[in-house]
């Protein structure tokens, strides 16, 4: 409640009000850009090396296709992660594990689908033992190959940032 | 089954002095010699087998024969320390009926058959009595239905809509 | 307090920052580790029941995806299977050929090993150490056959490629390259002070317990057992190159990530014999050669490829069982197939060397500290796909 300068007394909460303002000043464009600008270039993804595509992950992240150079650090621990990068084939078990960890990532967070089996099954599409990770999370991205080049991974990972820059992302829209 | 070439004289009498009063079936057929015995038999081979020199178990398969109504289990052995056996690998076989398909495990006389008979059990339904412990290992904890890879168990095979 | 109050279970879960999902279930008293059991099956993608829907060619690219870091060796093992099945030996050049591809192999699959084991002692050099210079084998690996690391070189009846010209200059290069690197492992990894008081003396394997486990490749060879499948039972062009079987006495885990540093240096040295001894010929068998219409043969013969033949895209062998094994990078691999003459297998059945090797966990991995429990996982090389399937 506050009181105005004529006796007026304004019912209102101001946590709730100085939420909305300050919502509202961080969609302002410049701040937003800078905001989207910090987001992309600091991806974080959580080291969820889901099947055989991990292995390519991890060359995507070691020496000779250096994805680094995009802010793009593999971490252990998901709570403090952005990205989630379902890599390769996601099985029944490993669904619940998804979603734990989706869960525990905090806001704004994106994920993306790597290779054949993450997209629509690849080579395991008749598998009784597999789940589609869109129907799950909402996936953004996806790269097709089976597996995808260390540069398709990169190339992917420029994709979301440029997502991220123009407002298209889907995580950002909370 | 054609056996294009016969089994070598060394395994052979060394399989017919190992098992001979069991009535195997021995045959050689592409990479390994076959040795068929009845379920009531199989532990005393697999006994005898051991003191011979086969010290472990490379891999338990066990095969689902609808028409005939039996389930095939086989095991392949070999040796690590003897010499004149590591090259050789015997599978030592028997069929049980599909409708209750119990075996002895083999779990004391080699321990390497641990989570192969688990995974054997847990696919096709094959009861191994007397094994330490037989657990869901590799299907998910919510997975309802007949053992995956038994013949009645259909995947899809056409149409790439899940 | 009694047992139960001091007992902690302790999940150490799917999500770990190591090489594929498994779960390991760990009760522990205060820093010790009472028991371990593990969870695997998160990765369970059932190959065995999908490669009764697939042709036998349509089954080499699945047999290869479990063991995603050594594939030439897993599908070396199929494809002997089935020609045993069909009872045809692919031409002496495919032969040398696909030995190559598989020494190639098993180069990158220890390095990929040596890499994953440093990150989970949390040496990030070696990790990357190790990554950048697998490169160098996959991109010689690409030279030949075109992919990095899913290759589908062998079908049953030789490989599909042949030798590119200056491969083996390139080759000479990219050995001499390695030779150079190994020492410097040495003294910034193995040698480590920090690297011997986490490794040595820890998971100790007896040579009993390991046979009698059915433990399979560098693990077994570390305890002090010099079996290995390339000499036993010698298949390809194992048996005209001169190579020694590298062995250790101590069982540790420093003992086993010493076995593979060693392997790396013998498959080096097969790698050379292997370029000069070369045969010439053809590298498809000869009936399914005959079967390619002559319109192919000069593009063939032009760009050292072959067209596959329908033949033997549906290929029916004769009712019957094969086995076949072969030594891959982590161990042994056996294939059963059974056939009953239709272009599916009837049953196949892959025993891969993870699989044979997870019962590591529960008996190594017992009154020892919990920071022991990465080096141990990481010595003994345990790749979850390739033993979920």
């Amino acid at each position: 409640m506050v009181c105005g300068m004529s006796g007026t007394i304004l019912l209102g909460d101001l946590e709730i009000t100085a939420r909305k303002a300050a919502r509202w000043l961080v969609e302002k464009t410049p701040i937003r850009s800078l905001r989207d600008w910090g987001i992309s270039f600091s991806l974080w993804p959580v080291h969820f090396t889901t099947a055989c595509c991990g292995a390519e992950f991890a060359a995507a992240s070691a020496p000779r296709f250096d994805a680094e150079r995009f802010g793009f650090l593999p971490f252990v621990a998901p709570r403090q992660c952005n990205l989630m990068l379902i890599e390769g084939t996601l099985t029944k078990k490993m669904a619940e594990a998804a979603i734990w960890v989706y869960e525990q990532m905090p806001e704004p967070k994106f994920v993306m689908a790597m290779g054949a089996c993450a997209i629509d099954g690849g080579i395991f599409w008749n598998s009784y033992n597999i789940v589609r990770p869109k129907d799950i999370l909402p996936v953004e991205v996806f790269i097709p190959g089976c597996p995808p080049r260390p540069e398709a991974v990169a190339r992917a990972v420029i994709i979301l940032q440029r997502r991220i820059r123009r407002g298209e992302s889907v995580g950002l829209k909370v | 089954m054609a056996s294009k070439s016969e089994v070598p004289e060394e395994l052979r009498s060394l399989l017919s002095e190992a098992l001979g009063d069991l009535s195997p079936e021995i045959q050689m057929t592409a990479g390994s010699v076959s040795v068929k015995v009845s379920p009531e038999n199989l532990r005393e081979a697999a006994e005898r087998m051991r003191k011979a020199g086969f010290d472990h178990v490379k891999a338990v398969t066990a095969i689902d024969l609808p028409e005939a109504n039996e389930i095939e289990v086989v095991y392949h052995i070999s040796s690590y320390t003897d010499p004149r056996l590591s090259r050789w690998i015997v599978a030592l076989r028997t069929s049980v009926p599909r409708d209750d398909p119990k075996l002895p495990s083999l779990y004391d006389v080699w321990p390497s058959v641990k989570y192969q008979e688990m995974e054997q059990w847990e696919m096709l339904g094959v009861e191994f009595e007397g094994h330490p412990g037989l657990r869901r290992l590799l299907l998910p904890d919510t997975y309802e239905g007949p053992p995956p890879l038994r013949k009645e168990y259909k995947v899809k095979v056409e149409g790439i809509n899940a | 307090m009694s047992r139960e109050e001091h007992i902690l279970e302790l999940l150490i879960g799917p999500q770990h920052p190591a090489s594929g999902h498994m779960r390991l279930v760990a009760e522990v008293d205060g820093d010790v580790v009472v028991s371990l059991r593990p969870d695997i099956g998160y990765v369970h993608r059932t190959v065995e029941k999908l490669a009764e829907t697939k042709k036998y060619i349509q089954v080499v690219p699945l047999v290869e995806r479990p063991p995603l870091a050594d594939t030439a060796n897993h599908n070396l093992g199929y494809v002997l299977a089935v020609e045993r099945l069909l009872g045809i030996e692919a031409p002496p050049r495919a032969q040398w050929l696909r030995t190559l591809l598989a020494e190639m192999n098993r180069i990158h699959s220890h390095l990929y090993g040596l890499g994953i084991h440093g990150i989970m002692l949390g040496s990030s050099t070696a990790f990357m150490w190790a990554f950048g210079d697998r490169e160098i084998m996959i991109e010689m690996a690409q030279r030949l056959t075109g992919a990095r690391l899913t290759y589908s070189y062998m079908i049953p009846g030789g490989v599909r490629r042949d030798l590119p010209p200056g491969f083996a200059g390139e080759m000479e290069k990219a050995l001499r390259y390695l030779e150079r690197r190994l020492p410097d492992y040495d003294k910034i990894f193995f040698s480590n002070p920090v690297t011997r008081a986490r490794l040595e003396g820890v998971g100790v394997l007896t040579k009993e317990d390991a046979i009698r486990l059915g433990i399979v490749g560098p693990n077994l060879r570390a305890s002090g057992v010099p079996y290995d499948v390339r000499k036993v039972e010698p298949y390809c062009a194992y048996p005209e190159l001169d190579f020694q079987v590298v062995t250790r006495e101590e069982g540790d885990s420093m003992a086993r990530l010493l076995v593979r540093v060693g392997e790396i240096k013998e498959s080096i040295n097969m790698i050379r014999q292997i370029l000069k001894k070369l045969p010439e010929g053809p590298i498809l068998e000869e009936r399914y050669l005959k079967m390619i219409p002559p319109k192919w043969k000069d593009w063939m013969a032009e760009k050292g490829r072959i067209k596959i033949p329908a033949a033997l895209a549906s290929l029916k062998p004769p009712k019957g069982e094969a086995v076949a094994r072969v030594e891959a990078a982590r161990g042994e691999v056996v294939f059963y197939i059974v056939s009953d003459g239709s272009p599916k297998p009837y049953r196949l059945r892959m025993v891969t060397p993870s699989f044979r090797n997870v019962v590591l966990f529960e008996h190594l991995i017992r009154n020892c500290r919990v920071a022991d429990i990465p080096a141990i996982y990481g010595s003994i090389d345990y790749f979850p796909p390739e033993a979920d399937r």
